[in-house]
């Protein structure tokens, strides 16, 4: 008979105390919040991570909401690259309705009220309609996905947003052969967006972005509800936003109340500003410079004074792989 | 006050600006993207300075307060500072000391090429701003130092081009140096005109 003595345990399936208590810890909120079993979001290192922690620290949202964000599941894609911690992506925005400097949004936002909240639906679909975000939500599988953000101004961001693929909302509403675009509309409210009053602005508001329909329905695609495992921060776009991972910052849209399906390429703000430096596609491409800029590298934030951690930006932002056969055939020199 | 003593105050109010970013960067109050935070700063005070400079004459001529005309040199010189300042914050912290790319950047870039004039023109100014070289170039001098004016537009164009989401900071600038500018062009005509 052979008996096998099994060696000393490896270091490697050790699982360190930090984590061990992490993962306690973890166990014992999802417990609290009755999602046993089905709460698999970030692994327990993540969630050992601070910027988790600031989250849940400074996280409101109604309790509907916080139950379904509970359950998200873990990113399937592993990026190896550092997280943009919490403080810095909720305090360094674009996020223009609430004013123009970086840190605007989070000083302006205090009194937005995200919820309730609806969106309207419309066009070329078989059930238009005003949608409430619960009913939007209904029965949508939530996940975390790990995104690098990367603006148009050269900085970038590495962000774990809570979501759902924008193709499982679009497939509900039966869209017919003639949507061939998908437009989205933020929400305008002087009262409670007050950069909305400023004539100085360049912007026509609402706020307008656009995709087209492969674009809309790639599993890229998500509408986020969260980040760092919690509800949206006002400044980040709540209660709901785009997120395009492959393309400029700025298509993706915050606070959205409007999604259209149309037949025609739909007019989008930056590009309607200036047509020269913000394409439609605005896929992000280090080849092609913006007219005031070169886009061939980009500031990781945080960006420190001792080292400014400039690195090379890649083609649509490192997504290549899985978006790039959306554009075969096409000129991005022409098409940016 | 003495004039001496209103220029140590003077110097050092001046220097107040770049303190508050030295206390900034340091105390990690930058926010995400320091980088754009520092250029932005300098380039803003670099401006300031420069509007603080051309309202000397006019703080004299209109509001009779003539006590500043004694500092004149040192607000244009603390131009040149925060100027060189801006520019070097953009090499380090915008370009990562990539020069290769400053080459393509100024040729591609109106804005950033014509800061290249409006540098050689502050640089200019500032080696001749000494008491020695006002009386060596004698009459040239005051037709050299003219050329702030020119400054002035530049730095305007410099903003103006890089308007984005809002006109505010262009409008601002754009009117108080059109007002310095004006006053000057006004004087010009009544003298011409002998009014």
């Amino acid at each position: 008979m052979l008996i096998i003595k099994p060696d000393a345990i490896p270091s490697s399936e050790i699982t360190p105390e930090s984590i061990y208590l992490a993962r306690r810890q973890f166990m014992r909120s999802a417990f609290a919040a009755g999602v046993l079993g089905a709460g698999t979001l970030a692994s327990p290192a993540l969630l050992a991570d601070p910027s988790y922690k600031a989250a849940e620290a400074s996280s409101s949202g109604p309790e509907w909401l916080n139950r379904q964000i509970a359950t998200a599941s873990a990113d399937k894609q592993k990026l190896s690259e550092t997280l943009t911690p919490y403080g810095i992506v909720t305090g360094h925005n674009n996020f223009y309705e609430f004013g123009y400097d970086k840190t605007d949004p989070a000083n302006k936002s205090k009194h937005f009220k995200p919820h309730p909240w609806k969106v309207e639906i419309a066009g070329e679909v078989a059930k238009p309609g005003i949608y409430h975000l619960e009913d939007l939500l209904q029965g949508q599988a939530l996940e975390e996905r790990v995104y690098r953000l990367r603006c148009v101004e050269a900085w970038s961001m590495v962000i774990p947003w809570i979501g759902f693929p924008l193709a499982s909302l679009i497939k509900r509403f039966e869209p017919n052969s003639k949507a061939k675009y998908v437009s989205f509309v933020t929400l305008e409210d002087q009262q409670q967006f007050p950069a909305q009053k400023s004539a100085l602005s360049t912007i026509d508001w609402p706020y307008r972005e656009g995709l087209r329909m492969d674009e809309a329905m790639h599993p890229l695609t998500i509408l986020a509800v969260g980040l760092y495992g919690k509800t949206l921060p006002n400044q980040n776009g709540a209660p709901l936003r785009l997120v395009v991972p492959w393309k400029y910052g700025f298509k993706n849209i915050k606070s959205i109340v409007k999604i259209e399906f149309t037949e025609r390429q739909p007019q989008t703000s930056w590009n309607q500003i200036a047509p020269g430096e913000y394409g439609f596609f605005a896929n992000v491409n280090p080849s092609v410079d913006h007219p005031r800029w070169s886009q061939a590298k980009e500031r990781r934030l945080p960006s420190g004074l001792l080292s400014p951690n400039i690195i090379p930006s890649k083609m649509f932002n490192g997504y290549a792989d899985q978006v790039a056969s959306l554009y075969s055939g096409m000129d991005l020199k022409k098409y940016y | 006050m003495p004039v001496l003593w209103r220029r140590i105050a003077i110097f050092f109010i001046g220097l107040l600006p770049l303190i508050y970013l030295f206390f900034k960067a340091t105390n990690n109050l930058l926010g995400g993207d320091p980088a754009k935070a520092i250029v932005l700063f300098l380039g803003n005070w670099a401006f300031y300075f420069l509007l603080f400079t051309l309202a000397v004459t006019p703080l004299k001529r209109l509001a009779a307060q003539g006590w500043l005309m004694p500092h004149r040199r040192m607000l244009g010189l603390f131009t040149l500072f925060y100027a060189l300042l801006h520019m070097l914050a953009y090499f380090v912290f915008i370009l990562g000391l990539d020069f290769s790319s400053f080459a393509s950047e100024l040729v591609k870039r109106p804005y950033i090429l014509l800061t290249i004039p409006a540098m050689i023109l502050l640089l200019a100014l500032g080696v001749t701003s000494t008491q020695g070289m006002m009386r060596r170039l004698g009459k040239k001098w005051m037709s050299l130092h003219k050329s702030i004016y020119l400054i002035a537009l530049l730095a305007w164009l410099h903003v103006l081009l890089q308007v984005r989401s809002s006109y505010e900071d262009a409008l601002v600038f754009g009117i108080l140096t059109a007002a310095l500018l004006g006053v000057r062009i006004y004087w010009r005509i009544r003298k011409f005109t002998g009014g």
